[in-house]
């Protein structure tokens, strides 16, 4: 592109003084724009913006032999108990009783949610009427081995919405299991 | 024009610096949706992936942190890797390989990889390889934060032994990937 002039030399001295051709300095810039613009398209392509969230979980830590005793107990008037089971179906029953009523939900605004909104209110009434602290019940969700993962994550939003203080996922007993309706 | 290139370079600098290169991974997740806000760190991550089909893969962040983990693993099993194994195996993301397939699996051409079966990292009491993985990658970096990434319709049972192998260690505090869903209206469900 740019080149020396060496075919004034000999006229150069004749006049006096080496006097330089002027060159145009622009250069062609396309094609640098072209292989800028490609990088940005291949570069904007791969580029993944949304990150994946992370919902935080908490168990409770294993309880050593010697503090068994001082364990509290859950009280049964405050204790709800969500079972996830598979092939979409939810139940649950309060208290903590022998044989339980069981009954069956979904995960629609106006399922699970309005279970755990109104037995919300029903304990933090009870308590306010004893005159303990507010927490609310305490919710223990418990889900079969065969039981879809999205559900159980489900169940964990519910209590994040909800805003319940206290909740645990809990292993689920042989009884449990014998309680729920078979699946048809 | 000469804006519009300053504009292109500088487009391109941003894209090149924010883009992280993924390394392909095995299997597809489909992450459960769940309105959680809090975003995953970039770094310093362990993640134990549940496929829908029930495998169980590894992932740890850090080529060094890598590094170490396979070493340590290799002791662990009695599996002297090279440094050419160590270095492939620093370099991957998620790996669901039973140990006793890893140095075929390393060695294994790059193109190739794709095809191998991974058979899923072993977690019953009898061969708890998963729980080796857990120790030495805590051992490798102690700062590292466990993720379980399990897809949508896999099994709660796989995830509860995952969990089950977090608690023996008294790990009780970890995340589950989730993706956005948008935050329903709490109070009124009517």
């Amino acid at each position: 592109m740019a080149e020396l002039d060496t075919s004034s030399e000999g006229h150069g001295k004749k006049k006096g003084g080496v006097r330089s051709k002027k060159v145009s300095t622009k250069i062609d810039m396309t094609p640098m724009v072209d292989l800028a613009f490609l990088l940005v398209t291949f570069f904007m392509l791969t580029t993944t913006f949304n990150k994946p969230n992370a919902m935080e979980v908490i168990m409770p830590e294993k309880p050593k032999p010697e503090d068994t005793a001082s364990q509290t107990k859950v009280k049964a008037s405050e204790a709800l108990t969500v079972i996830v089971a598979q092939r979409n179906r939810v139940f649950y029953y309060k208290g903590i009783s022998e044989s339980p009523v069981v009954e069956q939900t979904d995960y629609s605004a106006n399922g699970l949610r309005k279970v755990l909104i109104e037995f919300d209110t029903e304990v933090k009434s009870k308590q306010r009427a004893e005159g303990k602290k507010e927490v609310g019940p305490v919710v223990l969700i418990k889900a079969i081995d065969d039981a879809q993962f999205g559900h159980m994550v489900d169940v964990l939003d519910e209590m994040k919405v909800t805003k319940m203080q206290r909740y645990a996922i809990v292993d689920i007993t042989p009884e449990e299991k014998t309680m729920l309706p078979p699946v048809e | 024009m000469t804006p519009m290139v300053d504009m292109a370079f500088l487009l391109v600098t941003f894209f090149m610096l924010t883009t992280k290169f993924q390394p392909d991974e095995p299997v597809k997740i489909e992450n459960p949706k769940s309105t959680s806000q809090f975003k995953v760190p970039d770094k310093d991550k362990t993640t134990i992936i549940v496929s829908n089909d029930g495998r169980v893969f590894f992932n740890f962040d850090g080529k060094f942190n890598r590094q170490a983990l396979i070493y340590q693993m290799g002791k662990r099993y009695e599996i002297e890797f090279s440094q050419d194994e160590i270095n492939t195996f620093a370099v991957l993301g998620m790996t669901g390989v039973p140990m006793a397939e890893m140095r075929a699996f390393l060695n294994t051409e790059p193109e190739d990889r794709p095809d191998f079966q991974q058979k899923g990292i072993p977690i019953d009491s009898v061969n708890n390889e998963l729980n080796y993985w857990i120790i030495l990658s805590r051992a490798a970096n102690p700062n590292s934060i466990i993720i379980i990434k399990a897809d949508n319709m896999s099994q709660y049972g796989k995830v509860k032994r995952i969990i089950q192998i977090l608690q023996e260690q008294n790990i009780n505090r970890f995340s589950l990937i989730t993706s956005e869903k948008s935050a329903p209206d709490a109070k009124k469900p009517d």
